[in-house]
């Protein structure tokens, strides 16, 4: 595998001992990818650039941050005052948080609409289901990390949910807190959590990616690379797709740091914590809702942590509860729909978990729960037996083709350039 | 083209149903209609007009600061207002801070220089709460980001007392009737009245004006970055526009190659 760089002498030398431009050749420049991803295949790449951008911010937080339940509070704000540039690490990495979660939920959903979970990509697809897990658990012990009231609060909260676990909940809550309360202890074991989770989640993304190069990309129409004529080289195809994908994020990014950098914020996050003051309403950041949401529709304590952690470890087994054999939704009629009710579904629990649970909002959160589960545990597996899928085409190039205005004809320049199948 | 269009609404979409939903978070309390006020700084182009800002830091330094702190502004940040160093010097020495320990091992009180940070009226929260009849006056610094409504709701609360409540509420002793405080019941007494203050630029001092003016001042407290937050953001949301019309221009023209 040689590139243009190997002419150099040098590029030889390193090559030889220690392939990396072989390697960045093989897989940022001619691997192979299917000819017609559209825009909804940008994403995984935004995410793994969001997440750099949090890495990179959140270094330079730290190096200005105190994690001391005196300090915190302060030196966050001494971060917005004093420090250069300061404001613009904290606002983008606090609205990077936002927006890492919704490329990731696109991505995730992306993968529901064209079965990116199904064989033989299902190890693929846990790797991404733990790095779910992870970028939960790294956005919510930052969260806590400035101590404004939602802070510590929302710590208080969600740490007790612990200690419904039977027999060993409260010691292990205690545990948790390293003390009687979320104190001290609580914000300093949190810092050094939200600092190393990133760098586990970079661990899991390779292995994410490896699987991915291992067996390629899926594709709108769902359907395998049969021949080189399905693929075109990542380099410059998608690299400068990507790019177009990344301006866009970056410019709806730039809106929200500079111009509305506290609006998926809660304003009471601006006093310092208190534990002697419990604010009225207590809330997670908007993309915990859904969860907060079906958390709450289970009466009982226990049984809605349950739940609530069910909503996403199903998605572990999911490549084996949707039964049918053909990927892509644009085959699947009824199975469409499903994902477009689904999809709300998502939506009005997390518009249930912004209010407070009392009159219907109860029902609604309840409803929705139940369909949550019901579209995984019954929805999927029927759909699998009794769905008539449509005929699938014969290869990829053949349907890009076809699309393009008859197998015949060479495509005018203009509709070729869409790009889009 | 219509995949892709139906692909960027979906991903802004899905942006602001995220922010929608915390604004419904946000609504949940139930206070008064906030007033609609103008207000020079907000919205895009939006910049700190410096009379208001050196007439409000003379309102907070005259009324407010009996009560209620400012911790997190030194009296350098004045600076940032159009205060010279000269002024900035003169109000600092109004105020005595403790330094120290000296040789000797002493703490003592010295004048305050401008690198001091405002000093609290009370030593301590216990302190600040029995003299006023039990309620804590929050620090100023943070207050317009702290409270939904922002700057609305302070301009609410400074103009918002009302001599009599309602009738049927009783009020609860020392307690304050304010239109827009969540319960209405305020302890605090009503801060600001007509010619509170008395400006040296001539502007009356109204009770709007006033609120007006301090609201503006503890906006900036609150952001002292705001103006070069969104000089700078307009520069790079302009540099982004650019940059990804042209991408898009260069990602057309690669993939027409492909047959």
């Amino acid at each position: 595998m040689t590139t243009p760089l190997h002419r150099y002498r040098i590029v030889q030398w390193i090559d030889y001992r220690l392939p990396i431009f072989s390697w960045s050749n093989e897989h940022l420049v001619v691997y192979p990818a299917p000819r017609n991803l559209n825009y909804w295949w940008n994403f995984g790449s935004l995410a793994g650039i969001m997440l750099v951008i949090q890495i990179v911010t959140g270094v330079v937080l730290a190096m200005h941050f105190t994690p001391h339940v005196d300090y915190a509070f302060s030196s966050t704000e001494h971060i917005m005052r004093d420090v250069e540039w300061g404001w613009l690490m904290r606002y983008l990495h606090a609205n990077g948080a936002s927006m890492f979660f919704v490329v990731v939920y696109i991505h995730i959903f992306r993968g529901f609409y064209y079965g990116s979970y199904k064989s033989p990509r299902e190890i693929l697809w846990w790797m991404g289901v733990l790095i779910l897990f992870l970028m939960m658990g790294a956005s919510f012990t930052g969260y806590v990390l400035p101590w404004g009231q939602m802070s510590f609060w929302a710590a208080t909260v969600i740490t007790n949910l612990v200690s419904a676990i039977p027999w060993i909940g409260e010691t292990l809550v205690t545990w948790l807190w390293g003390g009687f309360s979320v104190d001290n202890p609580t914000l300093n074991r949190f810092y050094s959590l939200h600092y190393l989770l990133p760098f586990l989640l970079v661990g899991v993304v390779f292995v994410h990616l490896w699987a991915l190069h291992h067996r390629k990309s899926n594709n709108p129409l769902g359907i395998d690379i049969k021949s080189p004529k399905d693929t075109i080289p990542f380099s410059p195809y998608y690299t400068v797709k990507d790019m177009v994908g990344l301006g866009v994020m970056l410019f709806v990014l730039g809106i929200f740091v500079f111009y509305l950098p506290n609006f998926l914020g809660e304003s009471i996050n601006y006093i310092k914590a208190d534990p002697l003051v419990t604010p009225p309403h207590i809330v997670p950041e908007w993309y915990f809702l859904p969860y907060y949401a079906i958390l709450r529709a289970v009466p009982d304590k226990l049984g809605g942590v349950i739940a609530m952690v069910a909503s996403i470890a199903i998605l572990f087994v999911l490549p084996w509860l949707d039964t049918c054999k053909v990927r892509s939704a644009r085959f699947r009629p009824i199975y469409k729909q499903f994902f477009w009710i689904f999809l709300a579904d998502c939506v009005v629990l997390g518009w249930v978990g912004a209010n407070p649970p009392e009159g219907s909002f109860i029902l609604i959160g309840r409803i929705c729960t139940v369909y949550y589960f019901a579209h995984f545990l019954i929805i999927l597996p029927l759909l699998g037996k009794f769905e008539r899928t449509k005929p699938l085409p014969e290869s990829i190039h053949q349907a890009v083709l076809a699309k393009k205005g008859g197998a015949t004809s060479e495509p005018p320049a203009e509709t070729s350039a869409a790009g889009n199948p | 083209m219509r995949a892709r269009l139906i692909a960027m609404a979906a991903a802004l979409g899905l942006t602001f149903a995220g922010a929608g939903l915390a604004g419904v978070a946000h609504a949940a309390g139930d206070a008064a209609e906030l007033p609609d006020h103008d207000w020079k700084h907000t919205g895009v182009f939006g910049t700190f007009d410096r009379s208001e800002l050196q007439r409000g830091f003379q309102v907070f330094q005259e009324v407010c600061a009996s009560c209620h702190s400012l911790e997190f502004i030194a009296f350098r940040n004045l600076a940032e207002i159009g205060f010279s160093e000269d002024q900035i010097k003169a109000f600092a020495a109004e105020y005595e801070v403790e330094d120290g320990p000296d040789n000797e091992g002493e703490m003592f009180m010295r004048a305050a220089r401008p690198s001091d940070y405002f000093p609290s009226p009370f030593a301590n929260p216990q302190a600040a709460r029995a003299s006023n009849g039990g309620a804590l006056p929050p620090d100023l610094s943070l207050i317009v980001k702290a409270r939904d409504g922002g700057i609305d709701y302070l301009y609410g609360i400074l103009t918002g007392y009302e001599e009599e409540p309602p009738e049927g509420v009783e009020l609860a002793e020392g307690m304050s009737y304010n239109h827009y405080f969540p319960g209405h019941q305020i302890a605090m007494p009503e801060p600001l009245y007509e010619e509170a203050v008395e400006y040296g630029d001539g502007t009356e001092p109204t009770l709007e004006q006033l609120s007006h003016d301090v609201s503006v001042f503890l906006a900036w407290t609150a952001e002292p970055e705001m103006e070069i937050r969104k000089k700078t953001g307009l520069k790079v949301l302009i540099f982004i526009a650019i940059f990804t019309a042209l991408i898009y221009i260069i990602k057309r023209r690669i993939w027409a190659r492909l047959h």
